[in-house]
């Protein structure tokens, strides 16, 4: 008993953000309701990015209805390889990544082979609300599939690694990325197995990582270590990111942005309520940083005075007095 | 409307609900615990009968005065119905109700209140006994014969004879000259009637005592037979059943002999219900005896005003709030994560019916063949809503078939399983398979495990008799549920399991 106040003291002196006071004292208060839907629905967000001017992976077709499913095989026929995830999805579920095939089958990233028939059931699902949040009818997307930049590659398992950025009304205050891992099954979600690493916003290096919620210094199936990587395109991910305030109109959201090696960065999607696991990726807690951009937003005027803000304010102190750390 | 609002509601729900309280309880004298009511008892009948049209007359008997127990209160509700009311010696009072001119289904009402007195009555109303010795012949004669000769030889007064021929008759040798007697697979009201005839062939004089057992919210009570003799100048009781014998002063005698409990002309049809239950009528008392009209009315407007089985069902309905409550506190303050929002106290109530050990059980046994359904259903590939429907449909299968198989084991319990929220436990079964296919088998047992845990904490809340009890005379204090479950809506602290989650931050 004592040491849960302990703790509770402790994570409260570092500032770590918990699901109640994300919910009560952030989103509820700057997500209004009626934005939702424009991240919710990813067909949406994909209009709202094109519209902005705002790279997102190429959408291949959406499938609607029923009737639909059936033309799917010829639809998928004309790419070697996509992405089909359902439009509504949270945490990563439902999305399928074909990365080729073999004979009459799909080759999908977490090794397995899907046919027609399996693919078709899979879209259907999609459709009838399986994946979507409080099982709502849902369309399917067939998506560009990303060829994830070479940075990465030593320290990814299959799947695409991507980058989570926690923005609060417009300022960019946390961002990880993610790996994917032979656990996950080539997905980039934490609670699926997935190496969250912390990022200093000031560099766009990566920091210590967190697999399973324990602190790694390599990437458990390829052995290489994932600290220490400059992220490329820094500027242009923070530019990104304080933008899709002014987008979204979500005071309090996570972006995932993938790297694409020719497209360079792409906008997969907006999170209007985003996890907290960043927060032991990172090693710091969010309400500190939250608190930070409350005082002084007044003070920033205009996109390139925050992301200067963001920079400077939440570079990691470690790559200051990391001296006395070590 | 920051939270100052949120405070000042909150205070002021607790403060209207906590000053109700301490009134009823302090100034009006309300019981706090269950057990400082007395016995009080409100026992129904309804009769129900389909007037063919043109006069109808309805005759049942109502109960008297008996040794242990008063009416405190009677009433007959029967809207255009004369009421009256004739003794008929030795039997009892039969209530008579008429009317002139009734069409279709009348439902006729008797409430009474009953409680035990302290001074035992012992004189007896009835008139002196007549003894009717009945008409034996042939083969039942001699079998009769047999019997009271026996029974004769071996005791030694009127109460010996009595007890000993009841005995006989409640064990029957086979092939005796008892069973013979009674007949194949004789009733407990076959016995008495035996027994009373037995007696009365040996010279003493007996009559069939109908009544009922008084017991807490029985919604259809049966009645229960047991005789009387008369010996040394007073009918003295003889029960039949064990269970009788064990409690006799919760059995309400009725009336006596073995003619009919209600008969009606006119019309047909006739049915009867009688339902009992044990009442707050002390409390309910101690108020009204101040005469004070608001304190009047705040007992008539509450929900003891209610008929019985209303009065019931609330008894449920007003702890699901407390179990709600602990929901939210373990979702939200300790953050166990559970299958569907209410689920847990759904199958808390569920557990209500069915006890716990059974009710886990039996849960588990539902749920674990409804993910096998599910699995296998998996692979036909169906639509969502199908694929629902088909759940739907072999999980009443699966509680249909437990159900039989759990009564032919003899099994009493299982006949509860059908209170089973279905279409919950479906939509359970359905999202434990999405989690298994999505985060692996470990998560989805976790949250099974979760659900069924908070499930089981909300029924041992719920099933406390002081918490039905205080939310039943005191359903104010749901007011002061609502402000704590208001000010939990607003708790931004750490989450118990988000301590072990940022463990590694907090180093």
């Amino acid at each position: 008993m004592m040491s849960w106040f302990r703790t509770n003291a402790l994570l409260d002196g570092k500032g770590v953000l918990g699901i109640n006071r994300r919910n009560a004292e952030y989103m509820l208060p700057s997500n209004p309701r009626h934005c939702y839907p424009l991240v919710d629905d990813k067909t949406l967000t994909k209009q709202l990015a094109e519209k902005a001017g705002v790279a997102v992976p190429e959408l291949y077709g959406v499938i609607e209805i029923q009737q639909q499913v059936r033309a799917l095989p010829r639809l998928l026929d004309k790419y070697p390889n996509f992405v089909v995830k359902p439009a509504r999805g949270s945490q990563g579920d439902g999305i399928i990544v074909v990365t080729g095939r073999f004979r009459n089958h799909y080759h999908t990233a977490d090794d397995s082979l899907l046919d027609d028939h399996e693919m078709c059931f899979h879209v259907s699902n999609i459709l009838s609300g399986v994946y979507s949040l409080g099982g709502q009818a849902d369309k399917a997307l067939i998506e560009y599939r990303v060829n994830f930049d070479p940075v990465f590659e030593a320290i990814t398992y299959r799947g695409v690694p991507d980058v989570r950025i926690i923005v609060y009304r417009g300022v960019p205050v946390m961002a990880m990325v993610r790996l994917p891992t032979r656990l996950s099954g080539g997905k980039a979600n934490l609670h699926q197995g997935a190496i969250g690493t912390g990022v200093d916003m000031a560099t766009g290096t990566t920091l210590t990582a967190v697999w399973r919620n324990e602190i790694v210094a390599e990437h458990p199936d390829t052995g290489n270590p994932v600290s220490g990587v400059q992220i490329p395109h820094w500027d242009t991910l923070m530019e990104l990111s304080a933008r899709s305030y002014e987008l979204t109109g979500l005071g309090y959201q996570g972006i995932d942005i993938v790297l694409d090696r020719d497209k360079g960065p792409l906008i997969l999607e907006f999170n209007a309520r985003p996890g907290l696991a960043i927060q032991i990726a990172n090693q710091a807690g969010l309400k500190t940083r939250l608190e930070i951009v409350e005082h002084e937003l007044p003070r920033l005027q205009g996109l390139a005075d925050r992301v200067a803000f963001a920079r400077e304010r939440f570079a990691h102190a470690r790559s200051i007095n990391g001296a006395i750390s070590a | 409307m920051g939270r100052t609002h949120l405070y000042i509601l909150s205070g002021l729900l607790a403060a209207v609900g906590c000053a109700v309280f301490f009134h009823k309880l302090l100034v009006l004298g309300f019981p706090l615990k269950p057990e400082e009511r007395t016995d009080v008892w409100r026992v129904e009948v309804q009769l129900q009968f389909n007037a063919a049209g043109g006069p109808a007359k309805a005759s049942v008997f109502v109960p008297r005065r008996t040794g242990d127990l008063i009416i405190v209160d009677q009433n007959f509700v029967s809207p255009g119905y004369g009421i009256d009311t004739e003794l008929q010696p030795g039997h009892g009072v039969r209530a008579v109700y008429s009317i002139r001119d009734a069409r279709g289904t009348q439902a006729l009402y008797y409430r009474a209140v009953i409680q035990p007195t302290r001074i035992r009555d012992e004189t007896s109303r009835d008139p002196a006994p007549a003894l009717q010795p009945p008409e034996f012949e042939g083969a039942q004669r001699v079998a009769a014969e047999g019997v009271v000769g026996l029974a004769r030889q071996r005791s030694s007064d009127a109460a010996t004879l009595a007890s000993l021929i009841a005995k006989w008759l409640k064990e029957p040798a086979p092939g005796g000259e008892a069973a013979f007697l009674l007949g194949p697979q004789p009733t407990t009201r076959r016995i008495a009637t035996v027994a009373v005839e037995l007696i009365q062939f040996a010279g003493v004089p007996a009559r069939v005592v109908n009544g009922i057992a008084l017991a807490p919210e029985r919604r259809d009570a049966k009645f229960a037979h047991w005789l009387e003799f008369h010996g040394d100048g007073r009918w003295r009781p003889l029960y039949i059943t064990e269970s009788d014998r064990a409690a006799p002063h919760q059995l309400l005698a009725w009336w006596r002999g073995s003619g009919p409990f209600a008969e009606v002309t006119g019309g047909g049809e006739l049915d009867h219900t009688i339902s009992t239950s044990r009442s707050y009528e002390l409390a309910t008392r101690t108020a009204l005896n101040q005469q004070r009209a608001l304190e009047k009315k705040l007992v008539e407007y509450s929900l003891f005003g209610l008929p019985l089985q209303s009065q019931a069902l609330f008894r449920t309905l007003l702890v699901i709030p407390v179990g709600i409550l602990l929901l939210v506190v373990l979702r939200n303050i300790v953050g166990v994560k559970t299958f569907g929002t209410f689920m847990p106290v759904l199958i808390a109530l569920a557990f209500r019916q069915t006890g716990l050990v059974w009710g886990i059980l039996f849960f588990c046994i539902v749920v674990a063949l409804g993910l096998a359904a599910r699995f296998y259903l998996d692979r036909l590939k169906l639509l969502l809503v199908p694929r629902l429907a088909s759940i739907v449909i072999v999980v009443i299968v699966i509680i249909a078939m437990l159900t039989v198989l759990s009564f032919k084991l003899g099994l009493e319990r299982g006949l509860s399983i059908g209170l089973f929220p279905i279409v919950i436990m479906t939509m359970t079964i359905e999202r434990m398979t999405l989690v298994w296919e999505e985060r692996g088998a470990g998560e989805a047992f976790q949250q099974g495990l979760g659900s069924l845990t908070v499930g089981i904490l909300c029924y041992l809340v719920m099933n406390l008799r002081i918490v039905e009890h205080l939310f039943f005379v005191f359903p104010e204090l749901l007011l002061a549920v609502l402000a704590v479950t208001l000010l939990i809506g607003r708790y931004s602290g750490y989450r118990l399991t988000e301590l072990y989650r940022f463990r590694v931050l907090a180093r």
